[in-house]
């Protein structure tokens, strides 16, 4: 029996609506995963009525079963939800539409996340509420609240175990930006980052500046996930899932800052059996899409990858290595959560799609396999793969 | 009693609804660190699970450690995100590393100077924080730097 997804399933069509700064959607949240997933069947050219799986993450309050309603699809087969926060299921959603499809439990699955913080709250809060309970009563009361103030003690202790110079993150930082201003519908396109602007920004949380740090917006993007034996079917060149991994190693989720392997990103174990699914290794990836919440993330998550050695960092990480078309390794082409949309990582799986139609907006040359890898440092985390007919 | 190490109006923690962690506030109040200890294999896990990750015995208890640690790693504020911290100015965070309970990790305040240099490794000793005002009163477990 095959137990991998490799070359079995398809993405043939992606969505997105406007994307806006966090609070300014003139829509409420569900009309706008609504109108993303509308968009991704229309890429498609197919009715919405034929989409029968509804796969998300994150907690997404637009739950499948009442997206099926409001379109009025024929018939719901596949409805799902990929435990986990933060944009760990970036790839997890897409993992399990494509597990669905290749399984002939749905036959057109759509993977969605709408935001809409106006409406429901920002993430970088802290609870309003005067009593807090459980895990968090663990942190709350120390000012550790927000995603930043949770996650920079990870990257504090890589960075001090490995040497790692602020210059490394801020390649990471500068390169969504340099992406996004070749992107007209990124939040920051027309608004470059340099070098001094990346140093001089204020400090959020040590060893976060301002630009190391993700936006929150209001938006939803889509894409629709067929089994690869229909991907011919449809208007673009097909995008071939060449696997798709998701997880955490032993006990990451072990409460209170007590990850055994701590000063990482989670993927130490995802990443090995995502290779090993996909028959390539890192040296074969032409693109990479890898979710900054935080710069440390990205860095941490592409040494777990492979991409370089811890003790390379400095090196490897320049913003001429990391730019599209020629860098040795183009990343967040069309400025990522930093510069593009925060859309919990979709706009990225959804940029990894185009890089392989050669339809982003910095494509690098003949891609054949293009990378994502989804929700640094948290619990499960998530990367997938995609290839052109030329890979499978 | 010094003041607290935070300005005022954070969330008071309260101990889980469940009860998981009741022990360790309560050993705060009376100035103990109590951990838990699995009774089957004696070997300490924190957070507090209901059962014992490595033997799976359900036969845990909290126990007595020494407030003594060694900076695993650190974090210093400077963008409040809560109402009660906009004045607070810069504030640090310390994971801290219990050798005397196999390793496990607590959070908390390293008490002192906002801008001190910080040393990922060096010993703290906790300090046990009262707010003895609050509704219900509750104890916060800080750190400082171990004399020299």
């Amino acid at each position: 029996m095959d137990r991998s997804l490799r070359g079995r399933a398809a993405v043939v069509g992606v969505g997105q609506t406007t994307y806006y700064r966090h609070g300014s959607s003139p829509h409420a949240e569900a009309r706008l995963a609504l109108e993303a997933i509308l968009h991704a069947c229309e890429d498609a050219g197919i009715s919405p009525t034929q989409v029968d799986g509804f796969s998300s993450y994150s907690n997404d309050r637009n739950d499948g079963p009442r997206m099926a309603a409001a379109l009025g699809c024929r018939e719901l087969r596949f409805s799902n939800m990929f435990w986990g926060g933060g944009g760990g299921g970036a790839a997890g959603a897409l993992q399990n539409a494509a597990a669905a499809v290749a399984c002939g439990l749905a036959d057109c699955v759509v993977v969605y996340r709408g935001l809409a913080q106006g409406q429901f709250g920002r993430f970088g809060r802290g609870p309003a509420a005067p009593h807090i309970s459980g895990e968090a009563a663990h942190t709350v009361p120390y000012g550790v609240m927000s995603a930043a103030q949770m996650f920079a003690m990870k990257v504090m202790r890589f960075m001090h175990d490995h040497q790692v110079e602020r210059s490394a993150l801020r390649a990471i930082a500068m390169a969504s930006y340099h992406h996004a201003q070749q992107n007209p519908l990124a939040i920051m396109h027309g608004r470059p980052l340099s070098e001094s602007g990346y140093d001089d920004a204020r400090w959020i949380v040590e060893p976060f500046r301002l630009y190391d740090c993700c936006q929150e917006n209001d938006g939803a993007a889509a894409l629709l996930v067929v089994a690869a034996d229909a991907a011919g079917d449809y208007p673009h060149k097909p995008c071939y899932v060449l696997a798709a991994t998701s997880g955490g190693p032993y006990r990451a989720a072990a409460p209170v800052h007590n990850t055994p392997d701590y000063a990482s990103s989670h993927f130490q174990t995802v990443a090995g059996r995502l290779y090993a699914m996909a028959g390539l290794g890192p040296s074969e990836v032409d693109v990479l899409q890898s979710y900054e919440n935080f710069t440390g993330g990205v860095l941490m998550a592409m040494v777990e990858h492979g991409f370089c050695h811890p003790q390379e960092v400095n090196d490897f990480f320049t913003l001429g290595n990391l730019t599209a078309p020629a860098g040795r390794l183009p990343l967040n082409t069309s400025g990522g959560n930093l510069a593009e949309c925060y859309m919990h990582g979709l706009g990225l799986t959804i940029e990894a799609v185009r890089q392989i139609r050669g339809t982003g907006p910095n494509p690098v040359p003949d891609v054949e396999v293009s990378m994502m890898i989804g929700g640094p440092m948290v619990t499960p985390v998530s990367a997938c793969i995609f290839g052109s007919a030329a890979t499978l | 009693m010094s003041a607290p190490y935070l300005h005022p109006g954070l969330p008071a923690p309260t101990p889980a609804r469940d009860g998981l962690d009741a022990p360790f506030w309560a050993g705060l109040r009376n100035e103990r660190l109590l951990l838990q200890r699995c009774r089957n294999c004696n070997r300490w896990q924190w957070g507090p699970e209901w059962i014992c990750h490595r033997c799976h015995s359900f036969d845990l208890g909290f126990e007595p450690v020494p407030a003594h640690g060694v900076i695993y790693s650190y974090e210093r504020v400077w963008h409040p995100v809560h109402p009660a911290l906009q004045h607070q100015g810069p504030y640090l965070v310390a994971l801290v590393e219990i050798p005397h309970a196999d390793g496990v990790r607590l959070l908390g305040n390293l008490l002192g100077d906002p801008q001190q240099t910080v040393e990922i490794g060096s010993a703290v000793v906790g300090a046990f924080e009262h707010h003895l005002d609050a509704d219900p009163a509750f104890t916060l477990l800080q750190w400082r730097r171990a004399p020299d």
